[in-house]
């Protein structure tokens, strides 16, 4: 399909604006004006057609399942859209008047105390645009704390081996020198070789737990002492908070920082990459490094920022926090409650592990232990040397199919991984269709791999060329070129 | 459990496929130490019905800008957004879907960054522009990590006028490579480029907001010359509206331009989400943060978008990476895509052109009031700094008791402009609202 420069037709306009004349030279040096301005000009008809066409070329949750490990891709209710679109939310300047926002700022600090609550931590900051820049915020938190008792010879941090690349990634923005701990046979934090690299150069070790593989390491307050007993700091990656919500808190394992993903577990939208929400919550011991500013109650009653914490690392970013997502957030808790909230990780358990049983015995599952809320499994050994079939041609085959694949080649310690988190809000019939769908295409890859190895068939394109894109880039259009 | 679809009968059988007698088997591998053992101390969940009645009643406790007649600004502006651009937000393949990592099925989303990054580019006047960032903060302190990446100095020279917020992150993110940040002064509230000159030895850039902060033009030209003749690149931070008029930073020599996308069509939503974007002269490319979309053929030589340049991305290169960032902000690049679409450029020169307009009316019917005179002198574009012998705290309460937002107190964020206030005007404000204003102050000082 067209682009909007190849819509462009000179003179189409709709008035959106009144069309008083403005004569700017009354008002601006020459100089500083620009000569011309190449945007497309098109009718509202064409803008319209046009977006809602690619809207057509996506696949979203409500387009269809989607299972994509790591991201949480369950239902977001419409309910949230209303409320965050609300006048009285949607429509207030950040800079307003502390006695104008009272009901802005009301949910937002109760919204920071069902956070600490749900993760059994002290504090919250709400301020973080995404979960990596939760990251950034809490490694930051964690280097000026260490700093602050002038133990400036903590220059590392910790990684497993399965983590997101977003933890290694974050910990060299913040400086840190990046060290590698390997899992062990059963998928959790290799403790002996965690033992041989914590030192006393050691800041925090970063981790997810459960982990990239679905499993939730048993061994983690043995975990925590070990680098506590180091005097490093524990940092949670919150990215799979959904499946021990109500049942287990980071703050109880012994985690010293955490971030969130409010549009994973708590169902703001993905949004097609963004934007998303990454609030950090911290024992008291950091209570006093969050950034600026939090939100307060006063002694009054009323509601305000506090700008007034002590050693704080700063603003993260302008203002206070993706707001918008933080109505859906606080949409989303009051309309699940306490229980329901239990129960959303009671369901995305069950569901892996109804996926898991009815796919186990044609996949390779290398870690035999029970999943919470994902699970990685891999195609069987001789698939690839049989057939030249691989997990990235079954995934392009599901979309054939209508579901989203898995997550692909993630987490890095299992070759050909495909990694299956279905959430709690996908009914058993969906996940019915999706076993025989799968199990359908490992049939069809040993009868027919050549079916398999060209697909997708159905989509609006097929198979990309990668290479070309960065041989010869085309990143922007212009009008006639 | 709102949104579960189970019965007590599907639980049942799907536990009974997996081989296990209750849900608790399902957890039986998190020790008791960890456990909750209590349910969460939150409230009851709540209908649909009840739960919007309680949103309802929270936001009724604000007073918000489509009540009020607003001339806050400094960053976030309240602009007219088309109809269309909340139509087409609430396409739920847009809102409902990842990051495009399988790009068959997400030509939709990877299409607008497409031309989410033309429009960028071409506004901006730079070769390349990347598919978003958080905000405008967050952009500036990207760029300043750019420019410490390619120069591998460790110097950051930032105008006092840019944005007190981006001043803010720009430090916080230097504070995790020991990067210096220095600030050129207030010069008659603006950037002096000798002053640049000197303090940009050994820099890695030179970061100057224009239109800046205090609403005042600064020398684009000469402040690029400064900073290019000590060897530092030139950080462009520019209002995507001004740039509907003003010469854009790719024509004046900058070598990134960074700014907020918020008035492209995103509402103000108390300060986020907004929307960061970043072009760059295109021997940058490779360090660019983020994502980027790139045009590409299928097998059978279709068009398509796909995710590019990714060797330069954490979930490829890791603690080698160019920056963090993970998501960009796709939904609000498509409203800005609408948004520019839908204006044109006529449209988008009116928007402009009207808030420039009626920031001038606003000056002129003030001239000669004797409590309000303007703070500097020089051109400036839809925002006033004024002088003001009313205490802005005073002065913003008066106006708020006549239905007036604003203005924003310039003394917070600068403790040298103690009485200095700042109006920002945009196209929705009509020229009978302004003089209504300027009523108000006039009533105010005498």
């Amino acid at each position: 399909m067209k682009t909007i420069f190849e819509e462009h037709e000179p003179g189409r306009r709709t008035s959106y604006l009144p069309e008083r004349r403005v004569d700017l030279e009354k008002y601006l040096p020459a100089s500083s004006l620009r000569q011309d301005l190449p945007l497309p000009e098109l009718a509202e008809i064409q803008v319209v057609r046009h977006f809602t066409e690619l809207s057509h070329r996506n696949h979203g949750v409500d387009s269809g399942f989607y299972p994509l490990g790591s991201c949480t891709m369950k239902y977001n209710p419409k309910i949230n859209e209303d409320t965050a679109r609300f006048a009285g939310f949607a429509a207030l300047h950040p800079y307003q008047a502390e006695e104008t926002v009272q009901g802005a700022l009301q949910l937002m600090w109760e919204l920071q105390g069902d956070l600490q609550e749900i993760t059994g931590m002290d504090a919250v900051s709400l301020q973080p645009a995404a979960g990596a820049h939760g990251e950034l915020t809490g490694i930051l938190m964690i280097r000026a704390y260490h700093r602050a008792r002038g133990d400036m010879g903590r220059t590392q941090v910790i990684v497993p081996d399965s983590a997101h690349g977003t933890n290694p990634a974050t910990a060299a923005m913040a400086g840190f020198e990046v060290v590698h701990v390997p899992s062990d046979d059963r998928g959790g934090v290799d403790l002996d070789a965690l033992r041989q690299v914590v030192s006393e150069k050691t800041a925090a070790l970063m981790l997810t737990n459960p982990n990239t593989l679905g499993l939730f390491d048993e061994r983690i307050s043995e975990i925590a002492a070990t680098v506590h007993g180091a005097g490093g700091l524990l940092y949670y990656d919150g990215a799979n908070l959904n499946a021990v919500l109500g049942r287990s808190r980071p703050g109880d394992m012994g985690f010293d920082v955490v971030h969130l993903n409010l549009h994973k577990t708590f169902s703001t939208p993905h949004g097609g990459g963004g934007p998303g929400s990454g609030p950090v919550g911290v024992k008291v011991a950091l209570r006093d490094f969050l950034p600026m500013p939090v939100i307060a109650r006063r002694d009054d009653g009323s509601y305000g920022l506090d700008y007034d914490i002590a050693q704080s690392i700063g603003q993260m970013r302008s203002f206070y926090g993706n707001f918008g997502m933080l109505v859906r957030a606080y949409t989303y808790i009051h309309s699940l409650g306490g229980d329901g909230l239990r129960g959303v990780a009671d369901d995305a358990v069950l569901n892996a592990n109804y996926l898991l049983a009815r796919l186990k015995a044609a996949f390779q599952f290398p870690f035999e232990r029970i999943p919470k809320h994902e699970f990685v499994i891999a195609p069987p050994k001789d698939l690839k040397r049989s057939t030249g079939v691989r997990t990235l041609d079954i995934a392009k085959r599901l979309l054939d199919f209508g579901v989203h694949p898995p997550t692909v080649y993630f987490p890095l310690i299992v070759d050909e991984a495909m990694m299956l988190e279905p959430t709690e809000t996908e009914t058993r019939e969906t996940l019915d269709a999706f076993s025989d769908i799968l199990l359908g295409i490992l049939k069809e890859a040993y009868a027919e791999p050549d079916v398999v190895k060209t697909a997708p068939h159905h989509a609006s394109v097929g198979r990309l060329d990668e290479a070309k894109a960065v041989r010869e880039p085309k990143l922007r259009q212009t009008i006639g070129g | 459990m709102r949104f579960s679809p189970h019965t007590e009968e599907d639980r049942a059988a799907m536990l009974s496929v997996i081989g296990a007698r209750t849900v608790d088997d399902l957890f039986a591998d998190i020790p008791d130490s960890v456990r909750l053992g209590r349910p969460l101390n939150l409230p009851d969940g709540l209908s649909e019905m009840e739960v919007r009645r309680l949103l309802t009643d929270l936001s009724q406790k604000n007073e918000d800008t489509d009540q009020m007649v607003s001339f806050l600004g400094g960053g976030a502006y309240d602009r007219y957004i088309p109809s269309v651009v909340g139509e087409m937000l609430r396409r739920s393949e847009f809102y409902t879907s990842y990051t495009p990592y399988q790009a068959e099925i997400s030509q939709g989303t990877l299409q607008v960054i497409f031309e989410f990054q033309s429009l960028i580019a071409t506004l901006t006047g730079m070769d390349v522009a990347q598919a978003s960032l958080y905000d405008g903060a967050t952009a500036v302190a990207e760029a300043a990590m750019l420019a410490y990446g390619h120069t591998g100095r460790t110097r950051i020279v930032v105008a006092r006028s840019v944005d007190p917020q981006y001043r803010g992150v720009l430090r916080t993110y230097a504070e995790g490579h020991n990067l210096e940040v220095v600030e050129a002064p207030l010069r008659d509230g603006r950037t002096d480029p000798d002053e640049v000159r000197r303090l940009a030895e050994n820099a890695a850039c030179v970061i100057v907001q224009h239109p800046n902060f205090l609403g005042l033009l600064e020398e684009p030209e000469a402040l690029v010359a400064a900073a290019h003749a000590q060897g530092a690149l030139y950080i462009a931070v520019a209002d995507p509206v001004s740039l509907a008029v003003l010469r854009p930073p790719g024509e004046f020599g900058a070598d990134v331009a960074v700014g907020e996308g918020q008035p492209l069509g995103i509402s103000l939503s108390f300060g986020g989400p907004y929307l960061g974007f970043m072009g760059v002269k295109k021997e940058y490319l490779r360090r660019i943060p983020g994502r980027i979309v790139g045009e590409t053929t299928d097998h059978d030589g279709r068009r398509g978008y796909v995710l590019t340049f990714q060797t330069r991305e954490q979930h490829i290169r890791r603690e080698r990476a160019t920056s963090n960032i993970c998501t960009n902000q796709g939904l609000m690049a498509l409203a800005a895509t609408v948004y520019v679409s839908l204006l044109g450029p006529a449209g988008l020169r009116q928007a402009a052109a009207l808030s420039i307009e009626g920031a001038h009316r606003l000056a002129d019917g003030l001239k000669g009031a004797s409590g309000f005179q303007r703070a500097f002198d020089g051109s400036f574009g839809f925002e006033l700094a004024l002088r003001t012998s009313v205490p802005p705290a005073q002065l913003q309460k008066a106006l708020l008791q006549r239905g007036v937002l604003g203005p924003l107190n310039l003394g917070r964020f600068y403790p040298e402009l103690p009485d200095h206030v700042l109006f920002s005007v945009t196209e929705r404000r009509t020229p009978e609202e302004i003089d209504h204003l300027v009523q108000e102050l006039r009533g105010m000082a005498s």
